[in-house]
């Protein structure tokens, strides 16, 4: 038993977080400026803090992270980082070439005090800065929120440093996909483009950490949202902000800036909130939705029915990022599943709020914490078990001692494949979570069952 | 974009790098990282956790925003034959709030309650960049810990920002040395040693405790791999510290020779002869209280090396005339992969470290082959630009280094926390073999833009080699046309 030392009975904790169900803000900054094109994420604190992100988001997608640091010594901490991140931004335009480099604070260089606009100015007026190339920066301090609101965070330095209005509007409509796999993002897009609307989307890590074996290493993928688009989105005609989370700061960023209005919604997981999705876009482009996406709802709803005997009353344990637990909470209760423990890592009180709205009318209690961690849930599993968990790769401690399927979901997954190929957004992406879930729920069964009452077809 | 200027090398890092016969050896290393550089190195804090992290009875706590304990959270496989409090992530979660009003409360109050409820045998507090900046006392809080609890409660200071890991490493020794000595020694045998620098990956330690009991030593303290901290306490009562890891627990050794007078030699236990070499060096030791130990030492390698040999020679078969790249934190695994290397017929062309000294970069001047490129704290630009013009058939590296090797398609082992084999000992030569083998042997590389143009002309002359891969350039021709590609 891996995780033996963690006892049934539950009691309050203030001071401490046992085994996390979030990471610090960085991470998240580093995951979002990879989704520009040839953009360097930038770690502006000690050397470790770089290694390990870029570690975390390697094994995660099993692909090369480029990210550089600031390399912060005594000295750095003592003086303030001004010089290392001058160096640096020097350093990297020549020897990199990238488009633009990102940079995000750390616990270190907040809590000394580095003004990342003043340096920013100070690096083009000493013509660090080449040409045509660009310096965008967040304040991602690690002691405040969790990597979600490190994304956030550079989604909103991504339009505060980038975003003009012309005064002119292009017809384009700007999507915040939130922090999703890039397999998500070309799905996103691919919905887009089925209704006919002209997306902006922006970060896209497709083709970015989803790459293929060239035979050549490039620190820049061919993917990732040109500078160029990001710019132009303060001329379009509304921003769809997926994730109130990762990406409603962005949008009402862009709407206060430039004057692009903003429409919040929840991450296209599931039946309703895809429906809501494909709604907002018919509704922004002025189209409507053409039958091959029917057609995939259609198929969606088909297999929900054909199967839901086996849905129906299976208690789901949640751990994971605000955004993804929330449609998923709802597409569960869709399912007439139970989604009897939701935790996340990340602070927020309204989260709470939200679940317990979702499952208003569900007919079960439900347990929810927003800073909560893995310890917890563990302890509410041992106190009530639960059918299946639904999380990232660390739930497996869980799964195994508690002898319960696992389906793997959020970040970091970082001991098997997909996440990184196949959407779980869509009305394909919810078909594929099905399957997962019916693969668990059914393997168990053949598993368990005793041979006089195994049965060949289900 | 990147791709433009592979040849690019920082100048300031021009002196990092060595070419084996190419003029006077002369290398700068331990070095800071360069500012902007995509350095694959980490910070003290790290260096210190995974020392300290497989003392799998202690409660290790890390003092810091959560991404600390998040980022470290159970990534190596630090196996234990029991407790497994290690594999759990404690941390103070340190928010703006403890910023600015400090974190010490918090500190304590977490301590209270991890250690009435898991009775660990010891606490080791980790203090981050935060802390080092806030100032939060450390040692007054183990120190009143240590006196309400009755346990050792030590404050490991490993700030990220005051050096790179190996200042980690010393802190984590200083940390131990503090439990060093506490512990009763009466029933230790004169013939005894503790194992120093060895994390238990893959159950390793286990293997070479096998050994040392064959060879009638008695193993004190495991330091650290599925370590207890019992152990740890009477560990100066062993005759002799066998220590690998050059940088790791080296510190360790030498304090613990200084204030209890325990003699250490230096061991490795990847590849035959290092390993060979080690037991007969702890033999030797202590061949004059125990004369039979010697023999058994023989018999024990004989056993071992002639049921290795022949199993060994079937990999060779497929290897022999490859080409091994290699990138490692320590150096002393550097030593050692290069001459497990030879036993399978393979040469090693590039050779790094991220922590390595100038003695290390010296001797590896001197054990390797002309043209060998050597190189110090290596970025992914110039580790690809050496793997292509090297035409290298495996790397060796970390987790940071796999995927480039794949991108590249060059085959990959991982010799680093993250290998799931144990690879050191007799059957750790064999498993290292194998793993070289399903990786350079495997058919995934024929399918790879590098081995395209090399399999279509083999396509032509009717017949496409078993094994696609054997189409190195011969010595010393340097693979420029690679490169050229790469810059088109």
């Amino acid at each position: 038993m891996l995780l033996r030392h963690t006892p049934k009975e539950i009691k309050e904790r203030s001071a401490l977080v046992i085994n996390p169900a979030k990471t610090c803000q960085p991470i998240g900054a580093m995951y979002a400026a990879l989704g520009i094109h040839g953009c360097m994420p930038h770690s502006h604190g000690s050397q470790g803090c770089c290694a390990y992100h870029r570690s975390t988001l390697t094994r995660h997608y099993k692909e090369p992270v480029p990210g550089t640091t600031s390399s912060f010594t005594e000295g750095a901490s003592v003086f303030g980082g001004q010089a290392n991140l001058l160096q640096a931004i020097d350093n990297i335009f020549t020897v990199y070439e990238p488009e633009v480099v990102a940079v995000h604070t750390t616990c270190l260089s907040e809590t000394i005090g580095d003004d990342l606009p003043q340096i920013r100015d100070k690096a083009f007026k000493e013509g660090k800065v080449p040409a045509g190339k660009e310096i965008i920066y967040a304040s991602t301090p690690s002691y405040v929120g969790s990597h979600i609101t490190g994304f956030s965070n550079m989604v909103k330095g991504m339009v505060s440093c980038l975003c003009e209005a012309t005064g002119k509007k292009n017809g384009k409509v700007n999507v915040l996909p939130g922090w999703v796999e890039p397999s998500d993002m070309t799905e996103i897009k691919r919905i887009a483009a089925m209704i006919g609307v002209d997306i902006t989307m922006f970060p896209d890590t497709s083709g970015v950490l989803n790459g293929p074996l060239t035979g050549k290493h490039r620190t820049f993928a061919e993917g990732g949202t040109k500078i160029a688009d990001i710019r132009k989105a303060g001329d379009a005609i509304g921003t769809l902000a997926l994730g109130e989370w990762a990406s409603a700061d962005g949008a009402r960023t862009l709407d206060s800036q430039c004057k692009v209005p903003c429409r919040i919604l929840d991450l296209p997981i599931g039946l309703s909130a895809t429906d809501r999705f494909v709604d907002a876009l018919r509704i922004v482009g002025g189209t409507s939705v053409p039958a091959e996406l029917e057609l995939e709802r259609g198929q969606l709803v088909d297999v929900i029915s054909d199967m839901h005997q086996y849905f129906y009353g299976k208690k789901v344990a949640l751990v994971g990022d605000p955004d993804q637990l929330i449609s998923l909470t709802e597409f569960l209760v869709n399912l007439d599943m139970q989604p009897v423990y939701v935790v996340t890592g990340t602070p927020g009180k309204r989260f709470e709020r939200r679940i317990k709205e979702l499952t208003a009318d569900a007919g079960f209690e439900v347990k929810v914490k927003a800073a909560g961690d893995m310890f917890l849930l563990h302890q509410w599993i041992k106190n009530g078990p639960v059918d299946l968990i639904i999380g990232n790769t660390y739930c497996k401690y869980i799964a195994r001692d508690e002898d319960i399927p696992l389906v793997r979901h959020g970040f970091p997954i970082l001991d098997r494949v997909g996440h990184q190929y196949f959407p779980t957004t869509g009305y394909t992406g919810a078909i594929r979570l099905l399957e997962k879930m019916l693969d668990a729920f059914l393997d168990r069964k053949d598993r368990d069952t005793p041979e006089k009452h195994f049965e060949l077809v289900y | 974009m990147a791709e433009t200027s592979p040849l690019t090398v920082f100048e300031e890092r021009q002196d990092q790098i060595h070419c084996t016969g190419d003029g006077p050896f002369e290398m700068a290393c331990n070095r800071d990282s360069l500012a902007g550089a995509v350095s694959q190195r980490a910070c003290v804090f790290c260096g210190s956790r995974v020392v300290l992290y497989p003392i799998a009875d202690a409660l290790h706590l890390v003092h810091g925003p959560i991404g600390c304990a998040a980022y470290t959270w159970d990534i190596r496989g630090s196996l234990s034959s029991g407790p497994e409090l290690h594999r759990l992530s404690f941390s103070t979660d340190l928010r703006e709030r403890d910023v600015i009003f400090g974190g010490e409360k918090k500190l304590a109050a977490a301590l209270d309650e991890l250690i009435d409820r898991h009775h660990p045998n010891a606490a080791f507090v980790y203090s981050t960049c935060i802390v080092g900046i806030i100032g939060d006392d450390l040692e007054a809080v183990c120190r009143t810990m240590t006196e309400k609890k009755g346990i050792p409660v030590i404050p490991v200071l490993s700030e990220g920002f005051k050096g790179n890991k190996r200042a980690g490493y010393l802190a984590a020794c200083k940390a131990m040395n503090r439990l060093v000595g506490t512990g009763d020694v009466t029933d230790i045998s004169p013939v005894s040693v503790n194992i120093l620098g060895d994390f238990n990956l893959a159950g390793e330690i286990w293997i070479i405790r096998n050994y040392f009991e064959r060879m009638g030593v008695q193993v004190v303290a495991n330091i650290t791999g599925d370590g207890r901290v019992a152990d740890i306490r009477r560990a100066h009562g062993a005759a002799l510290n066998v220590v690998q890891c050059s940088g790791a627990t080296l510190d360790l050794a030498k304090m613990m020779r200084e204030e209890h007078g325990v003699p250490f030699v230096r061991a490795a236990y990847l590849g035959i002869e290092d390993m060979a070499d080690s037991l007969y060096r702890i033999a030797d030791f202590f061949k004059g209280i125990d004369p039979g130990i010697v023999d058994r030492t023989r018999a024990l390698v004989r056993e071992e090396v002639s049921a290795l040999l022949p199993r060994l020679a079937e990999m060779r078969r497929d290897l022999e005339g490859k080409k091994a790249a290699i990138y490692v934190g320590g150096a002393f695994k550097a030593f050692s992969l290069i001459k497990a290397f030879r036993h399978l017929g393979m040469t090693v062309a590039v050779v790094g470290s991220q922590t390595g000294t100038e003695e290390d970069y010296a001797e590896l001047a001197q054990v390797t082959d002309p043209g060998t490129i050597i190189i110090d704290d290596a970025n992914p630009l110039e580790l690809s630009r050496f793997v292509k013009e090297k035409d290298v058939d495996v790397f060796v590296g970390g987790v940071k280094e796999r995927p480039i090797a794949y991108k590249l398609g060059v085959g990959f082992c991982d010799h680093n926390h993250e290998r799931k084999i144990a690879l050191e000992g007799f059957e750790g030569m064999y498993n290292f073999a194998r793993e070289v083998h399903a990786s350079a042997m495997s058919p995934v590389w024929r399918f790879v833009p590098r081995r395209e143009a090399q399999n279509r002309a083999a396509a032509k002359g009717g017949t496409a080699p078993a094994d696609a891969g054997s189409d190195a350039p011969a010595p010393g021709e340097a693979n420029i046309p690679n490169d050229k590609e790469a810059v088109a």
